[in-house]
């Protein structure tokens, strides 16, 4: 049982403590494992467990440690270890591998290199994790410490200096913390990037007690895991900041909203918390500044529309989570009808190194009206996916091909889709964008929680508009009719465009209920729902018009309008590869004959099309064109 | 407490009682503003949007909801403009599917499409929803929660598989109140409820339901659809 922690000394102390103890261990290895959610689902869990079989086994448990840490963000390679000293970034790790690197890497010293990182552009090979082209181009001031952290050893956290920012907090007064994030220039991370300190001071002279601080961790865009991460894999660092914005505000009691889906999330957090009052960092009294503070766990059960805030609000007050109008502030009128600051977790996750370091060196960082770093999750299609944290400012095309290493096959970037469902669509010849609050809502995207999806030229945009708004249909509230009719219709048009039966009218009432959902719709959600419909008419109204007017999906994606051919001069005749996995019986042809696709029977499935692909690419798509007379049964 | 508020609205220059919203100092004038899910005994809901009105602030115009928007001192506000009326008629064409399927429009909804322009059929082909002759403006469901403190009827499913439904539990007293009859703007729920007292779904039901069927709640057939 440690004691509580009493006063800043006390906290240096233990920091110093910690740090020496560590430095008598230098003599042993430590091997970092990666164990986030990402890297779990390829199976870190028994590359750790054979890991600590093979150091059992082998008589090595007093020369090696295991710290296994958060998300490193690099879910394309996962799962990943970096072994210290050397700093050697291992990837994509198997159980099988594990042997060999007990034997050769940590009782020989050498490295091994076939598990080392390979460049898939130029083939170049990496040792050190922050060499690689993914991680070089980034700067990590939040997500760095996660690869260095167990995020279930608050020791960790501490010895990295951890808190010590909120013990600088408390040697200020609350105006003048507010002030240093106003000064800072933060912008909340959630999505709209209203300035932290403002909401902050709003809340703070807001008459009415207890206040609450909320973070806000219901995270549900397509594709998108940053509140995941961090919540995961440096729970501390929210708690801190959770505590400094307390402390500013004015109140004792802190609500850390997660969703149910993120168990691993979920039980960080409820480990960091139990450590956090252990060490006297929450409860009563935290380190002697005579600052109460208490934090709870709210669990949500993951509806995406409950991420708004008042939607957040009336779920935690065991009611439906839906909006309402917010012509009130939350910062007057929030949770019980009390003032409610909720921010996002990457915003909290600022704050304690505003404090530690200064409004200064943050608003250094970025743009002139977007300061610091913000996280994004590229997917899609990019070679190297998974978490990357950028400065304001970076054109969306160093990040794309730089960091995300381009699109794989050789192929082009058509868009990227950047904000989620609320986001738009930004095409290639704009990435010059750079990554901004503003820009970004200028040309009618939005920087959102920061979801970022990669297209290559087989994307068709209508179907991608189509994804979105089936999403928002599925994840809305449903309470106005703007929103829920709105939506409701435009699928049913999109469905049509992309089913080729749409009437000629189809994009003009597109465009009218678009405009209808932006101006009259109860809550941002669906105010902006239609943002991927619109820039996508914006930047590729051609498509559109092909999918009405001629029938024809340019990319082929849509079922409806493309048909599949066999080409008798590629066809092998001798594979019936397509013949034994069509599902419908399709595929039909001799022995010694080149095979051909019976129309009526084709369930364009494309299942022919992806077998044949890998030897002969003897399939071919059609959409909306004359097809050559030797593709054509007749005359065979 | 009679501290009042001057606004422009429409040109004219008014005087409202602070904390009054936007619509009902419109009222107190004699300016009409079109609502569906207005009620002046309820909370303001938003569910509509109908009474949207075009505010002028700093320079800067936007548009919000009258029936929540307080009065503030100096607002300009507009009740009609090409945008506002653009806004009314499209959300009368987006709804009118709901209410019948071709479109076909009666008593208020009817005049308000009428004042607007508003063609009710351009999206009956397009509304997949089935005609339920309830537009979800939740006055029935508010009435019997706020000014009846019975929660006897309330919304089910999310984003456009929102529905209402009784609560059988609950459904026994609704022979006897017949509140939600009077506030519903389409009649679909006198309509559609049970017209004999026994046909309520009752409290013994879902018991008896829930003891024979395990606990099968999904299964609970006798979640009356309004």
């Amino acid at each position: 049982m440690v004691s509580k922690l009493r006063s800043k000394h006390a906290l240096d102390e233990l920091c110093k403590t910690i740090l020496e103890e560590r430095a008598k261990d230098n003599a042993k290895l430590l091997v970092t494992v990666c164990n986030g959610t990402g890297c779990r689902a390829g199976g870190s869990a028994a590359v750790i467990e054979e890991l600590k079989h093979e150091i059992v086994s082998q008589g090595l448990t007093d020369k090696v440690n295991i710290r296994t840490t958060g998300c490193h963000g690099f879910c394309e390679a996962g799962p990943m270890f970096i072994v210290q000293p050397g700093d050697i970034f291992y990837q994509r790790l198997k159980v099988e591998n594990m042997a060999d690197i007990v034997r050769e890497t940590i009782i020989g010293g050498n490295i091994i290199d076939n598990l080392l990182y390979t460049n898939p552009v130029d083939g170049a090979t990496y040792i050190h994790q922050s060499d690689i082209p993914f991680y070089r181009g980034q700067q990590r001031i939040i997500l760095g410490s996660n690869s260095r952290i167990d995020p279930c050893n608050i020791e960790d956290y501490i010895a990295l200096g951890g808190y010590s920012a909120l013990a600088k907090a408390f040697e200020q007064d609350s105006g003048q913390i507010i002030e240093e994030i106003k000064e800072s220039e933060l912008r909340g991370r959630g999505g709209a990037g209203f300035p932290t300190g403002v909401k902050w001071e709003a809340t703070r002279k807001a008459y009415g007690e207890p206040k609450y601080v909320i973070v806000n961790c219901d995270e549900g865009d397509p594709g998108a895991f940053m509140d995941r991460t961090l919540m995961e894999g440096n729970p501390h660092l929210i708690i801190e900041g959770l505590i400094i914005g307390a402390y500013a505000i004015g109140t004792n009691e802190g609500i850390i909203y997660v969703r149910a889906e993120y168990p691993l999330a979920l039980s960080n957090t409820e480990v960091a918390l139990r450590q956090a009052e252990a060490y006297g960092l929450l409860g009563n009294d935290i380190l002697g500044s005579g600052f109460n503070f208490h934090v709870r766990i709210h669990r949500g059960a993951g509806a995406f529309v409950s991420g708004e805030s008042s939607a957040m609000v009336s779920a935690m007050q065991g009611e439906p989570g839906e909006p309402r109008l917010k012509y009130v502030h939350l910062a007057e009128f929030g949770l019980k009808g009390r003032p409610t600051n909720i921010n996002n977790v990457e915003t909290w996750a600022n704050v304690p190194l505003i404090i530690d370091k200064g409004a200064s060196w943050f608003n250094s960082i970025g743009t002139e009206r977007s300061k610091g770093t913000k996280i994004f999750c590229l997917t899609g299609c990019v070679n190297n996916t998974g978490l990357v944290e950028v400065p304001m400012g970076m054109p969306l095309r160093d990040l794309i091909q730089d960091i995300g290493g381009g699109v794989p096959n050789n192929k082009k970037v058509k868009a990227v889709q950047v904000g989620g469902p609320s986001g738009g669509l930004i095409p290639e010849q704009h990435l010059h964008t750079a990554i901004d609050f503003d820009e970004l809502s200028k040309m009618g995207a939005m920087m959102g929680s920061g979801g970022l999806i990669v297209m290559d030229e087989d994307t068709c945009v209508v179907d991608m508009a189509k994804f979105f708004v089936d999403f928002c249909c599925e994840e809305s509230c449903g309470k106005c009719i703007a929103g829920r009719e709105g939506l409701r219709i435009m699928r049913e048009y999109l469905n049509e465009i992309c089913a080729g039966e749409a009437g000629a009218d189809a994009i003009e009432a597109i465009e009218d209920i678009a405009e209808l959902m932006r101006d009259a719709s109860l809550c941002a959600l669906c105010r902006t729902a239609a943002n991927p419909v619109i820039t996508s008419l914006r930047y590729f109204r051609e498509e559109y018009e092909d999918h009405i007017g001629q029938k024809r999906c340019p990319a082929k994606v849509c079922p409806s309008l493309v048909n599949y051919y066999v080409d008798p001069l590629k066809c092998n005749s001798m594979c019936d590869l397509c013949l034994s996995n069509c599902p419908s019986k399709a595929v039909q042809g001799r022995k010694f004959k080149p095979l051909w696709i019976d129309q009526e029977k084709c369930i364009k499935c494309g299942i022919c099309s992806d077998v044949c692909s890998h030897r002969y690419k003897a399939v071919s798509k059609f959409s909306g064109e004359q097809v050559p007379s030797r593709f054509l049964r007749k005359g065979r | 407490m009679t501290n009042s508020v001057n606004l422009i609205m429409d040109g004219r220059e008014i005087s409202a009682r602070q904390g009054l919203t936007i619509l009902e100092a419109a009222q107190e004038v004699g300016i009409e503003i079109p609502t569906l899910c207005y009620h002046k005994d309820l909370n303001p809901f938003g569910a509509c949007n109908l009474c949207s009105v075009e505010i002028q602030q700093n320079g800067s115009s936007r548009i919000v909801a009258s029936c929540a928007y307080p009065v503030e001192p100096g607002l300009r506000v507009k009740t009609r403009s090409p945008k506002i009326d653009k806004i009314r008629r499209m959300l009368i064409e987006v709804v009118a599917p709901r209410v019948s399927q071709g479109g076909t429009l009666r008593g208020r909804l009817r005049r308000l499409a009428d004042e607007y322009g508003a063609n009710s059929s351009r999206f009956a082909s397009k509304s997949t929803a089935e005609p339920l002759e309830c537009i979800l403006c939740g006055l029935c469901v508010r009435y019997c929660a706020e000014v009846k403190k019975m929660n006897a009827i309330g919304f089910v499913g999310r984003g456009i598989d929102r529905q209402v439904v009784l609560y059988p539990a609950k459904a026994q007293q609704c022979y006897q109140c017949k509140a939600c009859y009077k506030v519903c703007p389409t009649g679909k729920i006198a309509v559609s409820m049970p017209k004999v007292a026994g046909d309520f779904p009752s409290e013994f039901c879902v018991d008896a339901y829930l003891s024979t069927h395990g606990t099968k709640l999904h299964k609970l057939s006798s979640l009356e659809q309004i």
